[in-house]
């Protein structure tokens, strides 16, 4: 018998007897009413765009993840020189997507293609990724290994920018999780992930200290109307 | 108790034959004792209409865990039974009679403690603060960490009486952070815990039970 | 006979239940979560509701255990995940450590896994030649000072900015600092040159998704990102139970685990992994194994009363709450999983002779209870384990014991000579009261015995009936 076998075999011995149903100690009111989704408790989003993006701005306040918004991707690729001047960016890692072109071949600085051979993006001081999604719930980035120029480009570099379109912007988790699907069919990437806010550790005394092992600076520069 | 009940007209009885509901046993592990010890209890409190306890761990332990402890036993029904109409005071005064005033007096300031068993298994919090609330001139000042356990446990408390210590220490500063002059409390093991370490520490601060600051009249 | 875990247990926990600032230092951490996780909690719309459904779908996955560990594997099998059975700790091991030789590895770097503190991972591996780095910075600050974690979620609490940084100076040769954030980037920087020359990463799993076939990854630092990222060999380790049902449970989940156990709306990075780099992707591990982890508890499976402690999604919440944590510290519980789920689940993975002490450690104040994200039945379980304890043969004393209790309160007449005898024998006891010859001593030891009472109730009210 395989161990496999032999775990599952364990597994379903052990299921004969039955065990009581979670909850049971509780008074019924305590329970959630039959048929109501995880929308109904979770937090609320409002339901229109320019709400969620304001839901968005605030999360990204809290997170202190600077976030821009744009009517153009002229304007996002004007947002992008001014920020990688003020940080005196040498090198930049990125990816090839459209709504990246134009911000990258105005940059005025070598950028490092991730799609490139033997590329490692440890050297560049900022990685700039496109995105699947924005969550306004609790202001994250969705993003896979497919959109995002695989798995260490959006973690590895100090700074991680990312270039999103409005029409990218989706109320809840719930909403996420939906999207890959609608988007990937059953075809995911082997790695996908929410980013929620720069990367931070709490290990010292419950103190909060950003840029941990990830980016210790995330930007989000929205692109309205698009 | 008794005074409180003679008071608003009731039919007060006490069974000389009951002195323990069985919770230290039951505590322990040792389900058999224990039921020994609830059974008797079951039986004697058979045709009473209603059980009133100054205790919120009795209570519980009647109301919630007998039936537990008397799971696929003949007894069941019974303590089923019993446990259906027995009640905390506070909750009993409050949820059953309808009564938050009795013309109780109690000048002082108080602060409340929460007993575990009476907050988190019958669920009693309100309760006893509207009874103190119609007290004439009590002042009620809330502690920090309210719900936080003051340490005694049953036997917990003398077979690791030093984290027993530790956590009624915790309580006691939450206590007197109020300034208040009594620190009441439905549950009479809290409050001997608790006075104990007053006592040794030699704090001003008294420790009273909810029934005989209601008493007060 | 108390087990040498009891022993240790009861040594450690008197010692720092008594340090003062232990138990200030704890104190002032715990407040700052629970000031949080309350902030956090009310955002929800119904956080009540949230538990019931959390503990429905846990008891869906648990209780179809086989269906769903069945659905996981094939899924992420079908995009060549490597996966590896282990019934026991060894077996698990064993094979991490046949693929350390297999692929001539070197440096392993790991993030965040209890699982591999269960099954004494590093150690097997530090044993066998490895250069094994924790790269979570809790971890790796533990690692370092030669310690097991504090907490399941903070590893470090325990310490101070001052004690970090005299670490860092004498293990890592850095320059003492009070600063938090220069302590971060120390380790930052020592991290990255770590991420790039290991040969294999190694992760736990909060989380295996069976619908789709991925493991959900959740944390602040983005360490187990990279460590997940750049090795070329990634292994995940972790224990049957973590399975959901479906992809949409994470909507629920890492909201939940993230307040109950953080105080915060969610983590900074939740990574779905369902295989190893595909063809049409740039990066990414070679090869991804799987290593899934009985360990007995197929055991805890069959205990249905008990069952639920399977649910458990590791949040650390019932920690945070439980105040002989808060007083004794994880340090004194000497087994891998701490606070009330350590007590509830430790004597089932590892034997209910030497572990039930745990479960008396406790006033079974139901804290934990209340605070468990899915609902697990924490402190009725003490209760269980005490009861299932109490049938083992040594728990004969306590049984005797209570046996004249119970015979004593039955006949009131009994128990009330006894309360006679107890009140004129208390004013002898006050002179050796707290001394080494009282017997009551460990009460007296730090509180005052009350008097008993010039006339007690039922002798009032047989004054009354007269």
């Amino acid at each position: 018998m395989s161990q496999r076998e032999e775990i599952i075999g364990r597994i379903r011995e052990a299921l004969r007897l039955v065990a009581q149903s979670p909850g049971h100690r509780d008074a019924p009111d305590k329970n959630r009413p039959i048929g109501a989704s995880p929308r109904d408790w979770l937090p609320s989003v409002p339901s229109d765009s320019e709400s969620q993006i304001e839901a968005f701005a605030r999360c990204s306040a809290d997170l202190k993840t600077r976030f821009i918004q744009v009517n153009s991707l002229a304007e996002a690729s004007a947002q992008v020189n001014k920020i990688g001047r003020a940080e005196g960016w040498n090198l930049v890692a990125s990816h090839r997507a459209p709504i990246l072109e134009e911000a990258l071949s105005n940059i005025g600085l070598p950028v490092l293609y991730i799609e490139n051979t033997n590329a490692d993006p440890e050297r560049a001081d900022v990685g700039i990724t496109g995105c699947d999604a924005l969550v306004a719930q609790t202001g994250s980035i969705l993003l896979t290994a497919r959109s995002a120029g695989g798995r260490a480009l959006s973690v590895l570099p100090p700074h991680h920018l990312v270039i999103a379109r409005e029409s990218q912007v989706i109320a809840d988790l719930p909403a996420a999780f939906e999207l890959l699907r609608e988007i990937y069919g059953d075809n995911f990437p082997s790695f996908m992930t929410l980013i929620t806010g720069p990367s931070r550790t709490g290990d010292i005394e419950r103190i909060v200290v950003l840029g941990a092992h990830g980016p210790k600076t995330l930007t989000v520069i929205l692109v309205k109307n698009h | 108790m008794v005074r409180i009940f003679e008071k608003l007209g009731h039919n007060v009885a006490f069974d000389q034959a009951l002195v323990c509901c069985g919770q230290p046993a039951f505590n322990s592990g040792c389900w058999r004792e224990a039921r020994e010890v609830a059974t008797h209890v079951v039986q004697r409190l058979q045709t009473t209409d209603v059980v009133v306890v100054p205790s919120g761990s009795c209570g519980a332990m009647i109301r919630v865990f007998y039936s537990e402890l008397f799971k696929n036993e003949p007894e069941l029904e019974a303590a089923a039974s019993v446990a259906k109409k027995t009640f905390e005071l506070s909750e009993f005064l409050v949820d059953q009679l309808g009564v938050t005033s009795l013309g109780s007096r109690f000048p002082a300031k108080v602060t409340f403690h929460d007993g575990c068993h009476g907050f988190r298994e019958l669920h009693v919090k309100q309760q006893p603060r509207q009874l103190l609330e119609q007290v004439k001139d009590l002042t009620l000042i809330e502690m920090e960490d309210q719900t936080s356990c003051c340490g005694f446990g049953g036997t917990f408390a003398v077979k690791f009486p030093m984290i027993s210590t530790a956590m009624g220490e915790g309580k006691c500063a939450s206590a007197l952070g109020t300034e208040a002059d009594f620190l009441v409390s439905n549950d009479s093991s809290c409050l001997m815990h608790l006075q104990g370490l007053l006592s040794r520490k030699k704090e001003k601060l008294k420790t009273i039970h909810l029934a005989d600051v209601l008493a007060s009249f | 006979m108390p087990s040498i875990f009891a022993k240790q247990f009861k040594e450690r926990s008197t010692k720092l239940s008594a340090d003062l600032q232990h138990r200030f230092w704890i104190q002032k951490s715990l407040k700052g979560y629970e000031k949080n996780r309350e902030e956090k909690r009310n955002r929800f719309q119904n956080w009540e509701a949230a538990r019931q459904s959390a503990a429905e779908t846990k008891w869906e996955a648990v209780n179809h255990l086989d269906q769903y560990l069945i659905e996981f594997t094939d899924k992420i099998g079908a995009r060549g995940t490597k996966l590896f059975w282990a019934s026991t700790a060894r077996e698990a091991r064993e094979y991490i450590l046949n693929l350390a030789q297999e692929k001539n590895a070197r440096t392993i770097i790991k993030s965040k896994t209890m699982t591999s503190e269960e099954i004494h991972l590093n150690e097997a591996l530090a044993g066998a030649g490895y250069e094994v780095i924790e790269s979570d910075l809790g971890e790796f600050i533990v690692q370092l000072r030669r310690e097991v974690p504090y907490h399941l979620v903070f590893p470090a609490m325990h310490l101070t900015r001052g004690e970090i940084s005299h670490l860092f100076h004498e293990k890592l040769g850095s320059a003492e600092t009070d600063s938090p954030e220069e302590l971060t980037m120390i380790v930052r920087r020592k991290m990255r040159a770590q991420y790039c020359k290991a040969d294999i990463g190694i992760s736990g799993a909060n989380f295996a998704i069976a619908e789709t076939g991925m493991i959900s990854i959740t944390e602040n630092e983005g360490n187990a990102r990279l460590t997940t990222a750049l090795p070329k060999v990634h292994v995940a380790l972790l224990g049957i139970e973590k399975v959901l049902p479906k992809l949409n449970d994470l909507a629920l989940f890492l909201p939940m685990l993230a307040t109950a156990g953080a105080g915060q709306q969610i983590t900074a990075y939740n990574s779905f992994i369902g295989g190893p780099r595909q063809s049409d992707e740039v990066d990414g591990p070679e090869e991804f194994h799987i290593v899934l982890l009985d360990n007995r508890r197929t055991e805890l499976l069959a205990d249905p009363e008990q069952r639920d402690a399977l649910h458990c999604i590791r949040c650390g919440a019932c920690l945070n709450v439980c105040p002989i944590f808060r007083n004794v510290g994880g340090q004194s519980y000497g087994t891998t999983y701490q606070g009330p789920i350590g007590s509830v689940i430790t004597p089932h993975l590892r034997g209910l002779q030497d572990w039930k002490h745990l479960s008396s450690a406790s006033s079974l104040c139901g804290a934990c209870t209340e605070v468990c994200p899915v609902k697990i039945d924490l402190h009725h379980h003490l209760l269980h384990n005490r009861r299932n304890a109490a049938a083992l043969e040594s728990g004969r004393w306590e049984r005797r014991a209570f046996r004249v209790f119970a015979f004593l309160v039955n006949r009131q007449a009994l128990f009330s000579g006894v309360t006679m005898i107890c009140r004129f024998f208390q004013s002898f006891h006050r002179l050796i009261s707290g001394t080494k010859a009282d017997p009551l001593r460990a009460w007296t030891a730090t509180r005052e015995v009350p008097m008993i009472a010039p006339q007690s109730f039922r002798e009032y009210w047989k004054s009354r009936q007269k």
